[in-house]
C-alpha cells in the first residue's frame, strides 16, 4: 500500500494541534509551521499527481480492512489534481495572510490547517459517509475562519452560513440513510456495482437519495437556487478566507462530478445519469444570475462574489453535459476560476485597505498609494475572469463552448455563455473605471492622505503569483489539456476505479456498457 | 412499530423545518436540533427494524441487526451535538454584538440594521 496517499490528510491534522499547543503565543512560529506544513502538503500532492498520472487509481485501505468493509482512500487523477490545486491555492493565500490578517484574531493558522485537512480528505475519500465526515471537518474549520476577525456584520453572516450548512448536513445524512437503506453499502465503488441491481420497487428511494445528494453538493457549489448564502458569506469574510473559500465551491463541483459519474453514471441501470436533467438548467440560471449580479454590484467584493457564482455556473454547465470533452474543459475552467477568483478577492481587500472610509465601494475616491500597480493587477485579473483573450478564461470558455456542442440545452449554453460574457465585461469595465481610473481625475484629494499605505509587499506578491498561475495555465494549455482529457476519460470509465477498490475479480455488473 | 417510527421521523422533520424558517435565532437553533433528531432516528432505522438479534452476521442465523447504522448514528450525533453548541454560541455572540436576535439582522422595531 502506498502510505503517501494519507499524508495530505494526516500532515495538516498534526500541524494544527502543534500550532495550537506549542506555538500559541508566538505568531512567527505559527507562521513558520503553517507555511512549512502547506509547502510539504503541496510537495506530496505533486508527487501523488505524478504517481496518479502514470497508472490506474491507487487505494489505501485504512486499518488494512478489505474494501467494502473498511474505509478506503482512493487516489486517481482527479483527486490528485484537486489536491495540487487546493494546496497551491492555500500556499499563496497563506503568503497573503501572514503579514495582514493572521493577527486580527486567534487560531487563524490552526483553523487553516484543519480546513486543508477537510478539503484533502474530501478529495481522497472513497466512501460516502467518510465524505460527509470530511465535509463536516472542512465546514467546522470554515465556520471558525469565516468568523475570523469578528465584528457584528461577520457574526450575522456567519450565523446564516452555519445555519445553511447545518441544514445541508442534515440533508446529506438523509440522503446517505436512503442510499444505505436501499443498497446496504456506502463505499462508492461498491455502490457503483450495486446501484444497477436495485429492484424496481426501491428505485424511487434510490433516486430520492441520489438527488438529495445533488442538492447537498449544489449548496456547496452555490448552484441556483441554493446560492443565496454565498455572496454575503464571502463578502463578510476576511479577504484571505474568502480567497481560500474559492476552493470550497470546487469541493461541491468535485463531489457532483465524482458521485454522478461513478455511482449514478452510465452503468447505473435505471438511475443512469440521474443528475443530468437537473444540473444543466440550474447551471444556466446560475450563470445568468451571477453575471447580472456582477453588473448590479455596488462594491468590488460583492462583484467578485457574483462573479464566483457566475463562474460556478459556467463550470457546472461543462460538468452537467456529462461528456468527456466537456468535463475536461470544465476541469480546466475549474483550475482557472479558482486562481482568478482568489486573486480578485485579495485585490479587493488591498484596494479597500488603501481607500480608508471609501472601502471597496464602486465610487470614485481620491488617489491612493500603489494605484498603478493595483490597477495593472486588476486589469489582468479582470481579463482572465471575463474570458477575454489571451488569458486562461478565454481558453476555458472556448473549450467549454466546444465541449457542449450537441448535448441537450447545448445551444442555450452557447447563447447564455456568450451573452453573459458581455454583461461581465460591462461590470468589470465599470468597476475598473470607477475604482482605478476616475481617482486620477479627482486630483488633489489631500484630505484622505491619512490613509497610510500598508507597507508589506508580500500581499501583492501573492496576488501576482496567483495571476501568474493563470498565465502559466494559458501558456501550457496544451499539456494541461492532455492531462485533463486523460482525467475525464478515467472518470467516464469507472471500471478501473471499481477494480482498484474491490479487486480485479469484482462482480462487474457495469461491464455491459 | 414501522408506522410509529416513520410518523415520528415525519413529525420531527416537519417541526424542524417549520422552526428553522422562523425569523429569530433561538427557534432556528431548536429547529436544527429537531432536524438532527429526526435524521438520527431515520439513519438508525435504515438497518431495518429487528429486535432480539445479535449485531453480527453468523451463518447459522437467518437474521441479524445491522450494526453499521448504529455506528453512523453515533458519528452523526457527535457532529450535530457539536454543531448545535457552536450555533448557540454564535447566536449569542451575534445578539450581544448587534442587539438583535433576528437571523437576517432586523431590529425589534422592524427596520433593517444600519
Amino acid at each position: 500500500m502506498n502510505h503517501w496517499i494519507l499524508v495530505p490528510i494526516v500532515l495538516p491534522s498534526l500541524v494544527a494541534p502543534l500550532i495550537v499547543l506549542a506555538a500559541r503565543h508566538d505568531i512567527v512560529l505559527q507562521r513558520c509551521f503553517s507555511i512549512a506544513g502547506i509547502t510539504a502538503m503541496l510537495a506530496v500532492s505533486i508527487g501523488l499527481l505524478i504517481q496518479a498520472t502514470g497508472g490506474p487509481p491507487q487505494v489505501y485501505d485504512l486499518g488494512n480492512w478489505p474494501a467494502p468493509f473498511g474505509i478506503v482512500m482512493v487516489l486517481d487523477r482527479l483527486s490528485a489534481l484537486m489536491l495540487v490545486l487546493a494546496s497551491l491555492l492555500a500556499l499563496l493565500v497563506l503568503m497573503y495572510a501572514v503579514q495582514t490578517w493572521d493577527t486580527r484574531g486567534r487560531h487563524f493558522h490552526a483553523l487553516f490547517q484543519f480546513q486543508m485537512m477537510g478539503v484533502a480528505g474530501a478529495f481522497l475519500t472513497g466512501d460516502l459517509f467518510n465524505l460527509f465526515v470530511f465535509f463536516e471537518v472542512l465546514l467546522i474549520a470554515s465556520y471558525g475562519l469565516m468568523l475570523h476577525g469578528a465584528g457584528a456584520e461577520r457574526l450575522r453572516a456567519g450565523f446564516q452560513y452555519v445555519a445553511v450548512n447545518l441544514a445541508g448536513s442534515t440533508l446529506f445524512l438523509i440522503a446517505l440513510g436512503l442510499i444505505y437503506g436501499v443498497t446496504g453499502t456506502l463505499n462508492m465503488a461498491d455502490l457503483a456495482v450495486r446501484v444497477p441491481l436495485v429492484p424496481e420497487a426501491d428505485q424511487a428511494l434510490l433516486r430520492t437519495g441520489g438527488l438529495l445528494l445533488l442538492v447537498v453538493f449544489a449548496i456547496k457549489a452555490a448552484l441556483v437556487p441554493l446560492h443565496f448564502w454565498l455572496p454575503q458569506t464571502y463578502a463578510a469574510a476576511s479577504a484571505p478566507v474568502a480567497a481560500l473559500f474559492a476552493i470550497m465551491t470546487k469541493v461541491g463541483a468535485y463531489s457532483i462530478l465524482r458521485v454522478f459519474t461513478l455511482i449514478f453514471g452510465e452503468g447505473a441501470g435505471e438511475a443512469a445519469w440521474l443528475a443530468a436533467p437537473w444540473l444543466m438548467p440550474a447551471a444556466l440560471v446560475t450563470l445568468v444570475l451571477g453575471m447580472v449580479g456582477v453588473v448590479a454590484a455596488r462594491s468590488l467584493r460583492w462583484m467578485v462574489c457574483f462573479g464566483t457564482i457566475g463562474s460556478m455556473g459556467t463550470l457546472l454547465i461543462a460538468l452537467g453535459a456529462f461528456t468527456v470533452t466537456a468535463t475536461s474543459a470544465g476541469l480546466y475552467y475549474l483550475m482557472h476560476s479558482t486562481f482568478v477568483a482568489a486573486a480578485l478577492f485579495l485585490l479587493a481587500d488591498q484596494v479597500a485597505q488603501r481607500r480608508g472610509s471609501h472601502d471597496d465601494s464602486l465610487a470614485p475616491a481620491p488617489r491612493y498609494p500603489h494605484i498603478g500597480l493595483l490597477s495593472a493587477l486588476f486589469f489582468v485579473a479582470a481579463i482572465a475572469m471575463v474570458g477575454m483573450p489571451p488569458l486562461s478564461g478565454f481558453v476555458g470558455k472556448l473549450l467549454i463552448l466546444d465541449g457542449v456542442r450537441g448535448v441537450p440545452l447545448g445551444s442555450w449554453a452557447w447563447v447564455l455563455l456568450l451573452s453573459t460574457s458581455v454583461l461581465m465585461l460591462l461590470g468589470f469595465a465599470r468597476a475598473g473605471s470607477r475604482v482605478f481610473w476616475k481617482p486620477t481625475a479627482i486630483e488633489g484629494g489631500a484630505g484622505e492622505a491619512e490613509v497610510a499605505a500598508p507597507p508589506a509587499a508580500m500581499p501583492l506578491v501573492a496576488i501576482a503569483l496567483l495571476l501568474f498561475s493563470t498565465v502559466l495555465l494559458t501558456a501550457f494549455a496544451g499539456p494541461v489539456m492532455d492531462f485533463l482529457d486523460g482525467t475525464a476519460a478515467q472518470l467516464f470509465e469507472p471500471r478501473g476505479y471499481i477494480a482498484a477498490v474491490l479487486g480485479p475479480e469484482a462482480p462487474f455488473t457495469v461491464s455491459d456498457f | 412499530m414501522e408506522y410509529l417510527l416513520a410518523s415520528g421521523v415525519g413529525v420531527l422533520t416537519a417541526a424542524g423545518v417549520y422552526m428553522i424558517l422562523r425569523g429569530r435565532s433561538f427557534p432556528v437553533v431548536i429547529g436544527m436540533a429537531l432536524l438532527s433528531y429526526a435524521v438520527n432516528v431515520l439513519l438508525f432505522s435504515m438497518g431495518r427494524l429487528t429486535i432480539d438479534r445479535p449485531p453480527v452476521l453468523l451463518l447459522e442465523l437467518d437474521n441479524y441487526t445491522d450494526p453499521l447504522p448504529q455506528a453512523l448514528v453515533l458519528t452523526a450525533i457527535v457532529i450535530s451535538f457539536g454543531m448545535t453548541a457552536l450555533i448557540v454560541v454564535l447566536a449569542l455572540r451575534s445578539f450581544l454584538e448587534s442587539g438583535s436576535d433576528h437571523v437576517d439582522g432586523e431590529t425589534a422595531e422592524g427596520g433593517t440594521r444600519e
